[in-house]
């Protein structure tokens, strides 16, 4: 049932009844609306209810293991939210002078120098409003650099083939082309292809470390001087941080200009899908390209930085400052954390992964990168399930739904056939751990079995399995009545 | 049958059939669409657009990914197939009867270069593993 | 330790699974030299209760304020129901709907929301939302350039909002897309048709047109849709969504209606929060579906034949086209366009429009009172929504200074972005403020602009 099947002509909801009617008005009449939008009419009950039992058409991380590869589903403590929330946090315009805000401004102060600090990086801005937005401005103060010395032959993007999607689309957006380099057997970059793709033409490179197939690239010490050679600079994905988070820093591996997915290694909320926050961090030599605002310090207090004290800054992302919610939350979960408490999450989070990964191997599971240490994710291999009982990825991470699990990424990296790329997250207990490992033998179990169980799921949900080639054959992207 | 005797093969998997009047007809292969699966939406070139061989003129896009289609051949396209546009799913059904588009070859020769069935089915095969 | 459950036995226990002697032996495979010692720079660890004991201090130190600031961003009322519903752990804490059937609350809520705003701006689709307007109508002026094909060259009014004209250039510059800057008539303060004509014989891609533009005035959105179409340009409407329970919606605009809408929609229940997260909106014709950046949702059936929703036309999407991927967006605003469809279904249709009538009568009362003070006068002669430009006798920046010294933000100091018209400062009376507020702010501005013009006085005494 949709919210409009459930609308009454004429019922209200919360609507503000104390507002006078009429009023004075100078809109023209032929500017006027002639017929309303289509909003549902419900009372107060109907809307909270339909939305209540929305929400329980969902996994989250409140209700279920979410051991969704590459996105870090951690725990998102409540304490961030609440204080998030207070009156004057949430009732501050984004115009309103600084001298009104010292308090807001303060906390995203020290939140830039606390991502300095934990990224080994001279200076952070805020500004990007997802990690593809500091993805974006990543490259473009690449360009921008590149631009200042007059050194505009370098027209190409590297970006391993393993690379997340975003890391190419970046690279175009920002007028690059892009230049994919193989990986080698044992998921490190393949460093004598990238000695042969770079050169006169070479802008940059990116990498996520660890990278998406769950390692850490061993060679990043010899990729940096290969790329930095040739003169390009090395981007950092920080899609991966987590794993990493206190015992490796991306500025200490080389790297000139990086960006953190505070939802994923800072714990703010997904949300469904967003919002998340992408601050970005450079080197000395990049720091008068980062994008605005950035917040400074000076002998009145906290302030915001604009184009006359950034002149060469490559712009704004976005009409304000950022997704100031999103950012006071990830302060307080590292406030939360201190020193030691970020060198628990890498910890913890890589040995939940190396457990795991171990579990399953015992288990007989096939490990894609089997010589190597997980980092705080790692890939697994379906294909032989599928070779001998028809039974694939996708159908195995369905079946996972069944057994009170959310599926890990299927089909991610592309690189590994019928692959799950499964993360943790050190929020989660050795008990969660080991019934996720007992549900996947019994699903395995299930597969030789009967394989049509597997096939046909899930079975518990709310829906069967949906078909995806209608809804994209036939789009209905809105409710339409007749 | 996968890949038919009659037709010529590029090794982008567009396979490729010679018409009595001269022009080709194009249009994906058994495997192509079998690696594609659900096929949702066909953007074909307009008729008239002058091709080169190689050059990127349609797209496919299945639920799970993207295929650019590359003109086997150089030349006009003379036709594009409307009715398959309007229902991909034939692709998947009959990627042998369900043609894409047909281009007047400016270059016969190009013909031969493509591969026979043989060729092309050893081809898709050291592509799968 | 916080948020992490592992026991000592535990941790034992795995360790010898993994067969490893210390938790060091994880990261044995890190260059050694890269190996980082104990991170300075970060302070202690604190206890819940000591970091909120903290964030109070520093949120009480901030204060309430009587605002009247709009410029892009507007205080108005959500209700209570919207935050407790939004920030269910079931909503807050899942993550994009990759699996449709463990997602199915996520996927309903943003198809609600796209049917909402595909009727707000009668447009036939919506995609679930972008950062905010600003980069929306980036995202907008580089599809209508991919839909376009043969120009890369877009109309932008002056009087579109400033810092949206200086995202849109960041982000579209390094593909070579030129924009062209479109005056607006100095009396009336709307984009002037006449100077229009300078643009005739330019092959553009795409118009740019503000409704309301930032100065609160409305635009000749008829004449500038149907000037676009003539010029086989595309029409890209910039809108308030509040605006839109009035206001003709952007599909209805001239004779054919506009092609791509985008706005920001903060207004839709998202508290203003010093700036974020708010979200962008965008809707367009049917036809330019496949253009569109973002996510969107559509309906399908089940295995058993049941209406559910999954994320569809993915191949648009970086994580299947990457580099030939509409956008390089991936995660986007959805906890935001969640507390915006609960918004607007607890508003509904009677609700909205009282809101935005109640928005504009306030700005007019606003006005009119401010404009009684002596020297202060309206600068344009355009109709408004709700914001005004109002000229002052003397400069903004020391007159808004003394006014926070009463707790009032008196309004957006147009100085910097449009010096061109002197003293002038935007203001913004929504819903949510009374008659004595109004009165408030009427009796301080004449008291300090009283005390400015007396020969040898600052803006305010206290100051000096």
């Amino acid at each position: 049932m949709l919210i409009f099947e459930l609308s009454r002509p004429g019922r209200q909801g919360a609507a503000p009844s104390s507002l006078k009617a009429g009023g004075a008005s100078e809109i023209p009449g032929d500017q006027l609306r002639t017929r309303p939008p289509r909003l549902p009419e419900v009372s107060e009950l109907d809307a909270v209810r339909h939305y209540t039992r929305l929400s329980q058409r969902n996994f989250s991380i409140d209700t279920h293991f979410y051991p969704l590869g590459s996105c870090t589903m951690k725990y998102n403590p409540r304490a961030c939210n609440a204080a998030a929330l207070l009156p004057p946090f949430l009732a501050r315009h984004p115009d309103a002078p600084a001298d009104t805000g010292q308090g807001f401004l303060a906390c995203l102060f020290e939140l830039q120098e606390m991502l300095e600090s934990v990224t080994g990086m001279a200076e952070v801005s805020l500004a990007p409003m997802a990690g593809a937005q500091g993805e974006f401005a990543g490259v473009a103060m690449i360009r921008a650099y590149h631009d200042a010395r007059g050194d505009a032959a370098r027209d190409e993007i590297l970006v391993p083939d393993a690379a997340h999607g975003t890391n190419p689309a970046s690279a175009v957006m920002c007028g690059y082309r892009v230049r994919e380099i193989p990986t080698d057997a044992d998921g490190n970059v393949d460093v004598a292809s990238l000695r042969h793709a770079v050169g006169p033409r070479t802008a940059g490179l990116m990498l996520t470390n660890p990278s998406t197939l769950g390692v850490f690239e061993r060679h990043i010490i010899e990729v940096g001087n290969v790329v930095h050679g040739a003169g390009g600079l090395l981007y950092y994905d920080g899609a991966n941080l987590n794993a990493i988070l206190g015992r490796v820093r991306p500025g200490d591996m080389g790297f000139d200009v990086i960006h953190i997915n505070l939802h994923k290694t800072f714990s703010t909320p997904h949300g469904g899908g967003g919002p998340g926050a992408g601050p970005v961090g450079v080197n000395a030599t990049l720091a008068p390209f980062l994008p605005l605002p950035v917040v400074g310090r000076n002998a009145s207090g906290f302030h915001l930085l604009d184009e006359r004290d950034c002149p060469r800054s490559i712009g704004r992302l976005g009409a304000h400052l950022g997704n100031a919610g999103v950012l006071l939350r990830a302060y307080i979960y590292m406030r939360m954390l201190g020193a030691a408490g970020m060198r628990r999450v890498g910890d913890y989070s890589t040995l939940n992964a190396n457990y795991l990964m171990a579990e399953l191997k015992r288990a007989g599971f096939e490990i894609a990168f089997p010589r190597r240490r997980a980092s705080h994710e790692f890939v697994l291999t379906l294909k032989a399930l599928r070779d001998e009982t028809g039974v694939a990825a996708m159908d195995v991470a369905k079946r996972l739904l069944d057994k009170g699990f959310h599926a890990p990424t299927a089909y991610f990296p592309q690189l590994v056939p019928e692959c799950l790329l499964i993360e943790p997250t050190e929020t989660e207990s050795k008990q969660t751990l080991d019934a996720f490992v007992a549900a996947m033998k019994e699903i395995r179990e299930e597969a030789g079995r009967d394989p049509q169980l597997v096939r046909g799921a899930p079975h518990s949900t709310p829906l069967r399995r949906l078909d995806e080639a209608r809804a994209a054959r036939e789009p209905d992207l809105a409710w339409n009545p007749h | 049958m996968t890949t038919p005797d009659n037709l010529k093969y590029s090794r982008s998997h567009e396979w490729v059939k010679s018409e009595a009047d001269g022009t080709v007809t194009v249009g994906i292969t058994f495997h192509a669409q079998e690696q594609l699966g659900d096929i949702v939406f066909i953007q074909n070139p307009e008729v008239g657009r002058k091709v080169k061989q190689g050059e990127e003129c349609a797209v496919i896009e299945s639920v799970k990914a993207a295929a650019d289609i590359y003109a086997p051949v150089s030349g006009e396209v003379v036709a594009a197939n409307q009715e398959v546009a309007d229902s991909p799913e034939r692709v998947n059904r009959d990627p042998y009867a369900a043609w894409l588009f047909r281009v007047r070859p400016s270059s016969p020769g190009e013909l031969a270069g493509l591969l026979d069935a043989a060729a092309y089915a050893k081809h898709a095969e050291s592509e799968e593993s | 330790m916080p948020f992490i459950p592992h026991t000592e036995q535990d941790v034992r226990e795995m360790m010898a699974a993994i067969g490893i002697g210390s938790l060091d032996d994880l990261f044995d495979e890190i260059p050694p030299a890269l190996r980082a010692g104990t991170l300075s720079g970060l302070p202690p660890a604190l206890s819940e209760m000591e970091i909120t004991r903290l964030m109070h201090e520093r949120a009480a130190r901030d204060g309430a304020w009587l605002n009247f600031i709009g410029a892009g961003a507007y205080e108005h009322h959500i209700p209570a129901a919207v935050w407790q519903i939004a920030t269910r752990g079931e909503f807050y804490s899942a993550y994009t709907p990759y699996q449709a059937e463990a997602s199915q609350g996520t996927l309903q809520v943003l198809y609600e929301f796209q049917s909402m705003m595909a009727s707000l701006t009668a447009l036939e689709v919506s995609n679930a939302s972008l950062y905010d307007g600003a980069s929306a109508l980036a995202e907008a002026v580089l599809m209508a350039v991919r839909a376009h094909k043969s120009s890369r060259r877009v109309l932008m009014p002056v009087a579109a909002h400033p810092t949206w004209r200086k995202v849109v250039r960041t982000i579209v510059r390094n593909q070579g897309i030129e924009l062209l800057e479109c005056p607006y008539d100095a009396a009336a303060g709307r984009t002037s048709l006449e100077a229009l004509d300078r643009f005739a014989r330019d092959d553009l891609a795409a118009v740019v047109i503000p409704q309301p533009n930032f100065f609160g005035v409305l635009e000749p959105v008829d004449e500038l849709a149907d000037w676009a179409h003539a010029r086989n340009a595309l029409a890209i409407a910039a809108v308030n969504p509040t605006a839109l329970a009035l206001l003709k919606p952007p599909g209805e605009w001239g004779a054919r209606g506009a092609d791509i809408a985008v706005g920001d929609g903060q207004p839709l229940g998202a508290p203003l929060a010093g700036g974020g997260p708010y979200f962008g909106f965008m809707t367009c014709r049917e036809d330019l579906v496949r253009q569109m950046p973002g996510r969107i949702v559509g309906a399908t059936l089940d295995r058993d034949g049941r209406r559910g929703y999954v994320l569809t036309l993915q191949a648009r999407e970086q994580h299947i086209r990457r580099a030939k991927a509409t956008s390089n967006i991936c995660t986007n605003q959805g906890l935001m366009a969640t507390a915006a469809t609960l918004h607007l279904a607890l508003l509904g249709p009677a609700g909205l429009a009282a809101v935005a009538r109640a928005c504009h009568a306030n700005t007019l009362a606003l006005a009119t009172r401010l404009a009684r003070v002596r020297g202060v006068t309206r600068a344009f002669s355009g109709a408004i929504f709700h914001e005004a430009v109002l000229r002052l006798p003397v400069p903004v920046a020391p007159v808004l200074a003394a006014l926070r010294e009463q707790r009032i933000l008196g309004g957006f100091d147009l100085g910097q972005d449009y010096p061109e018209l002197g003293h002038a400062l935007l203001v913004c009376a929504t819903e949510t403020r009374t008659e004595d507020d109004i009165a408030r702010y009427g009796e301080q501005l004449e008291r300090i602009i009283g005390e400015s013009r007396r020969p040898g006085a600052g803006a305010s005494g206290k100051r000096s």
